[in-house]
């Protein structure tokens, strides 16, 4: 009987062999000719969904290896039968050669949580490099429908049957698979950081520029070489296929009247999408018949920088994800990386989080709040009272950390400086004072105001369980009515200390989305009072950083409940000194899922209100 | 209903409006010491939060926390007037960006090195203040600057015209707290 895999539920693992026996099989098919034997490798291959394999030659590597034939019936079991409903990351892995018995491949992850709470189940298949095709779920999972799309155009897998397999952040024309190991960047130096031309024989610096494929880069790729200069390049396909989904999707053949539609592109510098982000919308007079969200304007290509970086250098990078939230996002990145490593945190340094993350959601939804009601055509006012609350927050942040957006203050194994002389005094002044007088005036003037309702109530809503298909997080999940956080779920840190409600909304609606912040701010004060009242002495690291710390071989998701939502960071360790891979289960884009299902059929002006209300960071959009 | 949420909303907003002409009035009758953009004062007490929350900003600075980091900048060390700096590359090894250029001396006639950098180099417009060389250099040999006025006209005024080697002194001023504990650690 095959071991249970590391991170697999007894209840799943058992439930699994049981429907999908082939795992009880051996490993390796018995001897042919042999009459036993040939019954048992017929039902060997028949069943053989599920093997223990990922176990036995990768220690620490976690969940199961399907068959990519077996994926779809595993997922659907593991929905339909076992309640594992929530598909909240699919990414890849690349691995461009052979590790023991495995050719090179491409290793695709699927992991799924249960809405009831506790850990994921993760599966990976495994596709080949070169023609790599694997069969697609968001037929079945919509939620998979952009995670596909940029495992598609990072890794060059395509997935057969998806509705839509447009390239998602680089455009259509380009050349190569920026995630895969073989792939260079045009300021390509070195494999990881730290680079050797910097010490000891520093010299001059040079600049990137002095390094572009136009003088002497060490490999330019071929997109940007010589032969082929960008001016030259065709940017036309991406806009022809946009255009040909955008006319022929959501038709409605018994229209009585036939009329002339439009397409209008919004952005990508409109003022209201929160950066530069562009949404194609198809209109029939003033009504959306179609939408489709342009991403990538803003790429960056974070993962794979993340690749370059040793663990520690990617702290500061996390603070560009969602710049509202760094503390959060330092957060799960450390979280996911003492998951690796098996850290304990101190005390002390387990309340600071606590405090800092929830200052950072009482900040992100005020401030969501406040651009929702810009979006709506308010001008600034509400945004500025927000913002000035910001401020005070913001001042504690800086006076912790040093920075005001960019914190890099979170470490594995705690955090990088204790609170300074006074700071929970201020801190208190404002969660007990100064904050719940501000909010309730903001909630007040934002909420009960008839124009703000009539602007939202009804419009966009998101029933429970279509919520739950397209995968959304956060507060998005919670205004559809489905109590799931994080925080409850499956408590990281020391939050199942702490007493709190998980607050949920019944409509769905662009309203529920932003009263139900105002919700989770109050849930957040109460948190933080009873935090800033315990916080212990002691203290605040457990462990001594080296700069090239090293991580043991072995793979993990590691997630916290970042005030947009789910924040998850997969990481995988070869045993180096820095990530083999580094995914960010990106909360912004996550929550677009439904975007274009939530504009179908409402007027224009709508349309801003329903993004304003997902509250979206361009920043973590695109990475 | 019938508009009365809109008039309230409104009136909240003038409510704003008419109060920092308040607060003006009340800094202009001395009640508060400072220049009315005290809402981002360090000590952050309560008195101080009230009131416009901007600066008026080249005549009016705000006074900054302790921690707050822009540039590193490489200390020279009081007793021996020599930069601190060891030329062991930890900061380099460890930037983020890679915007540290280090050079280490060497023998002129052995070439074994030696415990001191030749040549330095930062470049500013990469650098992304993260503070980490200062947090893992292991002779408090660089150290994270206040100054945030870095415009310059060209961009090499972001390399190596920027003079990076500053007096122990300057450290000591703009972080006492931490400058304390250092000399305490010295000692003990």
């Amino acid at each position: 009987m095959p071991d249970r895999p590391l991170g697999m539920p007894a209840v799943v693992w058992e439930r699994l062999q049981e429907h999908f026996p082939g795992v009880l099989q051996p490993a390796e098919p018995p001897e042919r000719g042999d009459e036993e034997g040939r019954s048992q490798a017929g039902r060997h291959r028949m069943t053989r969904a599920v093997s223990r394999s990922l176990l036995m030659h990768r220690p620490r590597y976690e969940g199961v290896l399907v068959h990519s034939r077996h994926l779809l019936p595993v997922l659907c079991f593991l929905r339909d039968e076992l309640d594992y409903a929530y598909l909240s990351n699919l990414t890849a892995v690349d691995y461009p050669e052979a590790i023991e018995q495995f050719p090179p491949h491409i290793d695709v992850v699927y992991h799924l949580f249960n809405f009831a709470g506790g850990s994921y189940v993760a599966l990976h298949v495994h596709t080949t490099r070169d023609g790599a095709v694997l069969p697609s779920i968001t037929p079945q999972f919509p939620a998979a429908n952009l995670q596909e799309r940029e495992v598609w155009d990072m890794f060059g897998v395509r997935f057969e049957g998806h509705p839509d397999l447009r390239r998602l952040l680089m455009w259509e024309g380009f050349d190569g698979f920026p995630l895969r190991k073989d792939w260079r960047e045009a300021y390509y130096e070195e494999e990881h950081k730290p680079y050797r031309s910097r010490f000891p024989n520093g010299g001059d610096p040079t600049y990137a520029e002095e390094r572009t494929p136009y003088h002497a880069n060490v490999r330019p790729c071929a997109e940007l070489s010589d032969s082929c200069p960008p001016q030259d390049h065709d940017f036309s396909e991406a806009d022809r296929l946009l255009y040909e989904r955008m006319l022929s999707a959501d038709r409605d053949p018994d229209k009585p009247l036939k009329t002339e539609e439009m397409i209008l592109n919004m952005g990508p510098h409109h003022p209201s999408t929160h950066g530069v982000f562009r949404m194609a919308v198809r209109l029939d007079g003033e009504t959306v018949q179609h939408l489709e969200p342009v991403f990538g304007y803003l790429h960056r290509n974070h993962e794979k920088i993340g690749e370059r970086n040793t663990w520690l250098q990617n702290i500061p990078f996390t603070d560009r994800l969602d710049y509202i939230n760094g503390m959060t996002n330092n957060l799960a990145y450390c979280i996911a990386m003492e998951k690796l490593l098996g850290w304990e945190i101190p005390e002390r340094a387990e309340y600071i989080r606590v405090i800092m993350s929830e200052l950072s959601r009482v900040v992100n939804h005020m401030l969501g709040a406040g651009f929702f009601s810009n979006e709506l055509g308010v001008y600034f006012t509400a945004s500025l009272y927000a913002l000035e609350e910001r401020e005070l927050v913001l001042d504690l942040f800086e006076a912790v950390s040093g920075g005001r957006m960019m914190f890099n203050y979170m470490r594995p194994g705690g955090v990088a400086a204790d609170l300074p002389q006074g700071w929970i005094d201020r801190a208190k002044y404002l969660v007990h004072k100064r904050l719940p007088q501000k909010i309730e005036e903001m909630e007040r003037f934002l909420l009960d105001n008839e124009i703000v309702k009539a602007r939202s109530v009804g419009v966009g809503a998101l029933s429970a369980a279509e919520a739950v298909r397209a995968g959304v997080s956060g507060p998005v999940l919670r205004a559809s009515g489905v109590p799931y956080d994080v925080r409850r779920a499956e408590p990281y840190g020391i939050y199942d200390r702490f007493d709190f409600n998980v607050v949920t909304r019944r409509g769905g609606d662009v309203f529920s989305r932003v009263a139900l912040r105002f919700d989770e701010i109050w849930q957040s004060l109460r948190i933080l009072r009873q935090a800033l009242d315990q916080v212990p002495d002691g203290d605040i690291q457990s462990h001594r950083l080296s700069p090239r710390m090293r991580i043991p071989p072995g793979e993990t998701y590691g997630r916290i409940e970042a005030p947009k939502g789910e924040l998850g960071f997969y990481l995988v360790s070869d045993g180096g000194a820095n990530p083999y891979r580094y995914h960010i289960r990106s909360t912004s884009l996550l929550n677009l899922t439904p975007l274009s299902q939530l504009a179908r059929g409402v007027k224009i002006a709508d349309v801003v209100a329903i993004l304003g209300s997902i509250d979206l960071t361009m920043g973590e959009v695109d990475r | 209903m019938y508009g009365w949420g809109v008039i309230g909303t409104l009136g909240m907003t003038l409510y704003h409006f008419i109060m920092t002409y308040v607060e003006d009035l009340r800094d202009w009758l001395g009640r508060r010491h400072g220049n009315g953009a005290s809402a981002g004062a360090p000590d952050g007490s309560e008195e101080h939060l009230h009131g416009v929350f901007t600066y008026n900003y080249p005549a009016e600075r705000r006074e900054l926390p302790e921690r707050y980091r822009n540039l590193p900048f490489f200390v020279i060390d009081a007793e021996t007037s020599q930069l601190r700096c060891t030329a062991c590359g930890i900061c380099a090894q460890i930037c983020p960006t890679q915007c540290i250029w280090i050079e280490r001396a060497k023998e002129p006639e052995t070439g074994r090195p030696r415990r001191y950098p030749i040549s330095y180099y930062l470049d500013v417009s990469l650098c992304m203040t993260c503070g980490f060389c200062a947090e893992f250099c292991p002779f408090d040999a660089i150290k994270m600057d206040k100054d945030y006025e870095l415009a310059s006209y060209s961009r090499l005024g972001f390399v190596s015209a920027r003079d990076l080697a500053k007096p122990e002194s300057y450290h000591a001023q703009i972080h006492p707290t931490a400058y304390a504990e250092e000399k305490e650690d010295k000692v003990s």
